[in-house]
């Protein structure tokens, strides 16, 4: 006999969009019940580099992310936890004059679409703000109050603030198969049946595979942005760095090691849960380094990782209500950088459920863009 | 002399495993390179056996001077060996592997199509109070300073430990004139009914002998205290007592040196990060890689041999090295499975001479719980300086692996990447969900497993000419 659980809601997918979905639903009244393969914060959520960023999000994606931005200010009042959260912005650094127009023009499609949070700053101001920046650099474009926090504790702290609400969590079970019986959902795990009224995906990686279950393939593709970070080094750097025609994320962490990203990619084997650094590609980010601060030289590398994401075609996130079953609902595929907007994500997700409607732009990201192609295998 | 681009295979570490290897692998005709941390060939039992300055053979003894025999071997046979560089990532690709490694400051990639970890073992952590202050070493790192320098500690020595190898460090220590205050057993009483299941194996293994010898040498070098309970180093900038509880009293001796020891594991860290599969060995309290009578694991093309597949001994290892390195030429089709079988027969006899007397020596000298689980708040992560009551306290937040304890604590994730505290993290984790430390884990460890400067990493992909300092053993071309 294995388990058997009933909730309002069933949560598939133990990550910060899970937990935050659950924490949301509880806050408005609603049991659920979070179903995770391996254990909380096992992939993305809990070893992605940690960026709390508003800045050249997809435009999509700009009033959801400053809705997140909001939340993140007050992170402790909601999860009882501070994350690791620290504002001191992120900068994408212009390295040459072609940088420096795309950034440019950047910002002035922010203000024609009325944002202000994106400023181009000159040389002079960046390297006030980054004394370390190699003296090549021209500008670049500010947004201030972003930052950074530390994912598996933020994502751990949405599970037990869940927890502490009356939420439950199951780890280490797989979900073989969802079916509705009458008006219920029933999702069938190696370890026990689970009922609810309402499924929500946030299944991450392997979303996909929930949707062609319920009758709605979707082109999702995984990969896994590989990051590596050093030894502890003096405190030199604030704002987290961004690299614009070169792909490169670059932070020193709360622990003073510095955190190197950027979306290059490792190998995965989705099924075996295994990703394979490409050294070749983890070169390339060091000659970044390298050349945009040169007190990196001899730092030491100390560990590299990839975690498994999911990414859409067109770069932006599925959330919302399923096309083809009722009273199912998304929240996967955010491409890479979905960290941010989990604070806010599962509160659109637990308004829709309890109150049919959100008040935030989420009509870009439903699941019917995708209707009518091809899936991914 | 440069590296080539690919070799049929590499071998990591050129410890007795390693090299008999490397011997064999290179006697069918495959292009192999082995690469090693150290100046010299001989890994830690024979470690420095080409250039110690002890050259009274008597000192360090015959086992060690074995070694020399294995050096003969691999001086006849065409094999890049690479002294001093660290192999600190070997990723699949292609249907090979893609090995990383550094020398003399510079990185390098390049492909083999088989691997055979050597990598050998580590001194079993050893969490006691006060064992993170200067003045207290493992009576490995002793050993090492021993062979390779002939340096001998001055000052009052105390030993503390377990297992037959801090009774031979005591020993030689004494033959090269160090001042051995006592030795400190902590080997639990009635330790003898457990491993008199094997007794009969032991008096008929070559272990038998030597132990004998071994603990003759000791009693006359120092005084021994059986039945050690508790073990704690004291000092305010360094050692200065150590305070031992034994039969219920409780003593303090002055000391200048505390050597611990209790025994040696597995070092998994590259088989690990490749992701071979491991299991918990009860006998012998860690984690050992999966493998077959060839040393194969659970990885394709990776073979592990020697001690890192368990602890077998050194003369053990060289049997498994040569085991491995055969079945990699057939692998690769340089022998067929007959030739291979045939030409393993007089290892496969030597393995299972030398592997009689191990269960004997596992049962008789297994680590007592309390010098292997610490409590409160003596150090259990040294590089991140995390408690034992700071792992159990963790425990209770719903953190239940080792790698969320990474996460939580940072435990494990300084520069060691665990080598010190994996195995007492997964135990004391183990403990406080009453469950078995094999369903616990172990830390998933990362590449690099060593630490590279980024300006090493930076300067990946290389050309062929700028690797230096590259030994060609035997005949040159």
């Amino acid at each position: 006999m294995g388990l058997v659980a009933t909730a309002d809601v069933i949560v598939v997918g133990g990550g910060l969009h899970g937990c935050s979905t659950a924490l949301h639903l509880a806050r408005a009244g609603a049991s659920a019940l979070v179903i995770e393969k391996n254990y909380v914060g096992r992939h993305a959520s809990g070893v992605n580099a940690g960026g709390v960023r508003t800045l050249s999000r997809h435009e999509a994606e700009v009033p959801l992310a400053l809705a997140a931005l909001d939340l993140w200010y007050g992170i402790g009042k909601l999860v009882d936890d501070d994350c690791g959260f620290e504002a001191h912005g992120q900068i994408r650094v212009a390295e040459n004059e072609e940088d420096a127009a795309s950034l440019q023009q950047r910002e002035s499609r922010m203000r024609a679409l009325g944002y202000t949070h994106e400023r181009w700053i000159d040389a002079n101001e960046l390297f006030a703000r980054v004394p370390a920046l190699a003296r090549h650099c021209l500008g670049g474009l500010i947004a201030e109050r972003d930052g950074a926090a530390a994912p598996y504790q933020t994502t751990q702290a949405f599970r037990r603030k869940s927890e502490s609400l009356g939420q439950k969590f199951f780890e280490g079970l797989r979900v073989e198969r969802v079916q509705r019986s009458g008006d219920a959902w029933t999702v069938d795990t190696d370890r026990g049946r689970f009922t609810a009224k309402t499924l929500v995906n946030c299944a991450g990686a392997w979303a996909d595979r929930l949707c062609a279950q319920l009758g709605e393939p979707v082109p999702l593709e995984t990969f896994a942005p590989m990051m590596m970070v050093t030894l502890r080094m003096p405190k030199f750097l604030e704002p987290v760095v961004l690299g614009t025609g070169r792909p490169l994320s670059f932070k020193q962490t709360l622990e003073d090691t510095v955190l190197i990203g950027g979306g290059r990619r490792a190998r995965v084997e989705r099924d075996a849960e295994t990703t394979e650094l490409d050294f070749r590609e983890l070169a390339a980010s060091a000659q970044t380094v390298r050349d945009l601060f040169p007190i990196m030289r001899a730092a030491m590398i100390h560990r590299g990782w990839a975690g498994i994401e999911a990414r859409m075609p067109d770069d932006i996130p599925v959330i919302g209500p399923s096309a083809t079953a009722p009273s199912v609902y998304h929240a996967f595929g955010f491409s890479g950088h979905g960290f941010e907007l989990g604070p806010i994500v599962g509160r659109i997700t637990a308004d829709l459920i309890t109150t049919g409607t959100t008040a935030l732009p989420i009509t870009p990201f439903s699941i019917t863009r995708f209707a009518g192609t091809a899936a991914q295998t | 002399m440069n590296l080539a681009a690919n070799y049929d295979v590499a071998i990591v570490g050129a410890g007795a495993a390693g090299l008999a290897a490397a011997i064999e692998c290179a006697h069918a005709g495959l292009a192999t390179v082995i690469f090693d941390e150290q100046p010299s060939p001989g890994g830690q039992i024979y470690r420095s056996i080409t250039t110690t300055p002890l050259q009274d053979q008597s000192v360090l003894g015959p086992d060690y001077w074995h070694g020399e025999s294995l050096l003969r071997q691999l001086e006849s046979a065409d094999v890049i060996y690479v002294p001093r560089s660290t192999v600190w990532a070997v990723t699949r690709q292609d249907g090979g592997f893609e090995i990383g490694v550094s020398n003399d400051g510079a990185a390098r990639l390049l492909m083999v199509q088989q691997v055979i970890l050597a990598a050998g073992a580590l001194e079993r952590p050893f969490p006691i109070p006060g064992w993170t202050l200067p003045g207290v070493m493992t009576a490995g790192a002793a050993q090492i300073l021993l062979k390779s320098s002939g340096l001998v500690p001055d000052g009052r020595v105390v030993l503390a430990g377990t297992g037959p190898l801090l009774y031979l460090v005591a020993a030689q220590l004494a033959r090269v004139g160090a001042k051995i205050e006592c030795l400190l057993d902590t080997t639990p009483p009635g330790r003898w009914r457990a491993a008199v299941p094997h007794v009969f194996e032991f008096l008929a293994s070559p272990y038998f002998a030597k132990g004998l010898s071994i603990l003759r040498d000791a009693h006359s070098a120092a005084r021994i205290v059986k039945h050690v309970e508790r073990v704690e180093a004291l000092g305010t900038q360094s050692l200065e007592r150590v305070r031992y509880v034994a039969g219920g009293r409780t003593a303090e001796i002055t000391a200048d040196l505390l050597l611990l020891h209790q025994g040696v594991v597995p070092n998994i860290n590259l088989s690990n990060a490749i992701g071979c599969e491991h299991r918990w060995n009860e006998a012998q309290l860690a984690f050992v890689p999966v493998v077959d009578a060839w040393g194969a694991s659970s990885v394709a093309g990776v073979a592990i041999a020697g001690d890192g597949a368990g602890i077998a001994g050194a003369r053990a290892a060289e049997a498994r090295g040569r085991l491995a390195g055969l079945n990699a030429a057939c692998r690769l089709g340089r022998l067929d499975t007959a030739a291979r079988d045939r030409l393993a027969a007089p290892a496969r006899a030597e393995l299972a001479r030398f592997s009689r007397g191990r269960a004997f020596v596992d049962a008789m000298y297994r680590p007592a719980d309390q010098f292997r689980m610490p409590e409160g708040s003596t150090i259990v992560c040294r590089c991140e300086e995390v408690t034992a009551q700071q792992v159990i306290d963790t425990i209770k937040l719903g953190c239940t692996g080792p790698n969320q304890m990474k996460s939580f604590l940072r435990c494990g994730m300084g520069p060691c990447q665990g080598r010190f505290c994996g195995l007492t993290v997964t135990e004391l984790i183990a403990r406080a969900r009453n469950v078995a430390p094999g369903e616990v884990g172990h830390y998933r460890l990362r590449f690099p497993i060593k630490p590279i400067t980024l300006g090493e990493l930076a300067a990946l992909p290389q050309t062929d000419a700028s690797v230096q300092a590259v030994v060609r053993i035997g005949k040159s071309h």
